[in-house]
């Protein structure tokens, strides 16, 4: 699996509005499950939008290092968590340092 | 390109082709104008009398500035064709032909079905504008 | 409270079955996204960051404990158990599905609701003071011209692709308590000297990326022409408000560019013509719709004495309680705002107790506020200490209002996908900063509101101490904001200069506050002083370390 900087596809789950990642297969809600895009990416969106499964699917760069998955903005990551002043709602709700992630 | 007009009118169409609003000022002869959205419609006021056609062009459907040009118009008595024509998509059909719409020239086609279903969307109406729908008030309040 | 006849009821309802079709057509496959977002947004669904977020429309402020009671208990069915109650005296729902979407309105319109026009470029849902029939210093009750007002934006034909938002607020007392200054369009209704009513139009007002104080565009239009004259100016700005750029579309830039005379010369004479049109609902509507506002069954007898005798009590009614017009009664307001906890954030069992106490003890209403809190407005004295009691066992008795602790936030990037920061955290831990209740009465009214970006749903422009959340490189980046106010002495915050990261900005405010403290004259409050004092004292205190240091 490529390290280092990597680009991933993200967006939602049309139904449920879940934050969903590409995973090579079909949609993650863990980013860490996220693979690199690369030069497949318009190709990946432009069928999975054809699906009409996930929507506002989009590339954003990302770092994997043996830890997982990091998108490069705060927003991306925030997206990839959950609500930091809500960590009872977030992917990591028994981790009370989940935040400290995002930033 | 396939020119498709839902027409809401018993007359005769128009053959003229509609020219700009500036030049219908100095074509005493035209019977046809075209309102782009920067356009003043009251600029047309004068001649009301001798336009059959307006063409209320939306090249976007978020430019909503068509809506007031079509009701000023109607205000001041224009009984004419009145066109909107462009972005014009089924979601805007109602509240055009309440502002004094009754012909539409979508770039892309909308059937006649989805068109008179989209009439068909309010059972009421708030507002007393131009398409002669008796408001709410007004139901509510018999003369 | 109003209450919908038929033809509301039926309007509500079409929207919801047009509304099913589409979701419908969407989850078929039919239509695209691009076509489904527009849609979806005329009913207030939006995507956020991490779901579809539902903003309910909560006309003028005002809802009965029934609806109350279905906010609560939609939270439960259709969301994580919370709902946020927003700046728009809206309320937020972060957690939506798209396929429950449909049902959640219909739940809605079974109590009268909806979610109509709380998105897109169109007129939003109408804002009014949250202690409309119940303060002592009103001169006029603005909820039924409110209430004409909803009725009128609700799917106006001209006015569904204006180029930008539009927000009206209206009010009918001297204080102004719902920021009129600060909207497209603000309404104060007035009295003159021969005790008619009229309705003073302040237009061009906003706070967002170019924050403007509303000019008098209209100084006393009768009650009878305001429909027509708010036809007036909406018309100008619909055919001439800027459309090429996103940022300059809002009406103020129109009111600010053609100056207040030109604009107001141009109302006037689209004034004149629409008043030859007819387009205003007759005396008699204006009637019917009073007569669903009558007050309510006052208790003539009720006392007007309390026992203070529970100083915890004796804070929170010294804090939170307004003077009501009738003796014996008072206006309770519930502050949203606990020690360390989510500005506006109340969770279903706490909005369902609110509902109840609305029910047992204010003649079934309550009320939003734009700072996020809500009210009971007809309380009698008597039931004080009951409410309290119940409020304080709900973690709801927090006796900090227009304290620095009753902070207004937006939801910042924790939720929001057009935020720059979070706004929440910077919330939470000035209010831990400050948690201690003495500390804060003791630096009295400070209205301190933060935003997560430009937008200024946070109101930061307004706030004596404002916070602006900004991305800088990727990175946090909190700008401090000093001496804004909203009412009748309404001024706009001035940007201290660097801004700070997280923790930064929490010791800037204290030093501020510290400030005030030291220079303060007595009864002044935070903004006096700062007004009189200026900025560069508030500077120098914020800086000194980093100028020291180099």
């Amino acid at each position: 699996m490529k390290t280092g900087e990597i680009k991933i596809i993200t967006g939602n789950d049309l139904r449920t509005g879940d934050v969903v990642w590409w995973t090579g297969e079909g949609w993650s809600r863990h980013v860490n499950d996220a693979v690199e895009a690369g030069e497949h990416a318009e190709a990946v969106i432009a069928r999975e939008n054809a699906k009409q499964i996930v929507t506002d699917t989009h590339v954003i760069d990302a770092t994997r290092t043996a830890e997982g998955v990091r998108p490069a903005h705060i927003k991306d990551r925030i997206r990839a968590l959950g609500p930091t002043v809500r960590l009872d709602l977030s992917l990591k709700p028994a981790d009370p340092d989940a935040g400290t992630w995002v930033i | 390109m396939v020119e498709q007009t839902l027409r809401f009118r018993d007359d005769e169409p128009v053959g003229d082709p509609a020219v700009t609003v500036d030049a219908f000022a100095d074509q005493s002869n035209a019977t046809a104008v075209r309102i782009e959205p920067g356009d003043d419609a009251r600029a047309l006021l004068p001649h009301l009398d001798r336009i059959a056609l307006v063409e209320v062009n939306f090249p976007a459907y978020t430019d909503g500035r068509g809506y007031s040009a079509a009701r000023i118009l109607r205000e001041h008595g224009y009984t004419g064709e009145l066109r909107a024509v462009g972005d014009v998509l089924v979601d805007q059909l109602s509240h055009m032909r309440r502002c004094g719409f009754d012909s539409f020239a979508p770039e892309q086609p909308i059937s006649a079905e989805a068109a008179a279903r989209a009439f068909t969307t309010w059972p009421e109406v708030y507002q007393k504008t131009v398409d002669g729908r008796p408001a709410i008030w007004a139901k509510r309040h018999p003369a | 409270m109003y209450q919908y006849d038929q033809y509301d009821q039926a309007m509500v309802d079409a929207r919801v079955a047009e509304f099913r079709d589409q979701v419908e057509r969407r989850l078929a496959g039919d239509i695209t996204e691009d076509q489904f977002k527009p849609l979806r947004l005329k009913n207030g669904l939006y995507l956020q960051l991490h779901a579809y977020m539902l903003r309910v429309a909560i006309p003028y402020g005002t809802l009965s404990s029934r609806q109350m009671r279905m906010l609560g208990d939609i939270a439960d069915k259709y969301d994580r158990g919370y709902g946020h109650f927003t700046t728009r005296q809206n309320i937020q729902y972060n957690w939506i599905k798209l396929q429950e979407a449909p049902d959640l309105l219909a739940d809605l319109a079974s109590v009268e609701m909806h979610a109509i026009q709380t998105s897109g470029n169109c007129i939003r849902n109408t804002t009014a003071d949250q202690f409309a029939g119940a303060a002592a210093d009103e001169l006029v009750d603005p909820r039924p011209y409110a209430e004409l007002l909803r009725q009128w934006s609700t799917f106006h034909p001209e006015f569904d692709y204006l180029p930008r938002k539009f927000k009206i607020a209206i009010i009918g007392s001297e204080t102004d308590r719902a920021a009129m200054k600060l909207h497209d369009i603000g309404i104060q209704l007035v009295k003159n000297d021969a005790g008619e009513i009229g309705c003073r139009f302040y237009v061009g007002g906003g706070m967002g990326r170019t924050p403007m104080i509303a000019p008098v565009i209209g100084d006393f239009v009768p009650p009878l022409q305001m429909i027509s004259y708010l036809e007036a100016c909406l018309r100008v700005y619909n055919r001439h408000g800027r459309r090429d750029n996103k940022y300059k579309a809002r009406i103020k830039i129109l009111v600010h560019e053609i100056g207040a005379d030109e604009y107001r010369r141009q109302v006037e004479e689209e004034f004149a013509h629409i008043l030859t049109l007819g387009l205003e609902p007759p005396p008699a509507e204006l009637e019917r719709i009073k007569g669903f506002f009558a007050d309510p069954a006052f208790d003539p007898a009720a006392p007007d004495e309390l026992d203070l005798s529970d100083p915890d009590f004796a804070l929170w009614v010294d804090q939170n309680i307004h003077a009501h017009k009738k003796p014996g009664y008072a206006i309770v307001n519930i502050s949203l705002k606990p020690v360390g906890g989510i500005p506006g954030d109340a969770t279903s069992d706490q909005i369902r107790l609110m509902a109840d106490l609305a029910k047992d003890y204010s003649f079934d209403e309550l009320r939003v506020t734009h700072a996020q809190n809500i009210v009971l407005p007809h309380v009698r004295k008597a039931d004080l200490y009951t409410i309290w009691q119940k409020l304080e066992e709900a973690g709801l008795a927090n006796a900090n209002l227009d304290l620095i602790g009753d902070i207004i936030a937006c939801p910042g990037l924790d939720y929001c996908s057009l935020a720059n920061a979070r706004s929440i955290p910077v919330a939470q831990k000035i209010s831990e900063r400050f948690g201690d209740l003495g500390r804060q009465r003791e630096l009295g009214e400070l209205k301190l509101k933060i935003s997560g970006c430009i937008n200024a749903c946070g109101h930061h422009h307004a706030g004596h101490i404002g916070i602006l959340g900004v991305d800088r490189k990727g990175v946090e980046n909190y700008q401090l904001l000093l001496g804004g106010c909203e009412g009748a002495d309404t001024s706009l915050g001035q940007i201290t200069g660097p801004g700070f990261n997280e923790d930064g900005i929490v010791d800037a405010v204290e030093k501020v506050t510290e400030v005030y403290l030291a220079q303060r004259a007595p009864g002044e409050r935070f903004v006096d002083t700062f007004r009189r004092i200026g900025m560069t004292p508030f500077k120098e205190a914020i800086y000194a370390k980093e100028t020291a240091n180099g």
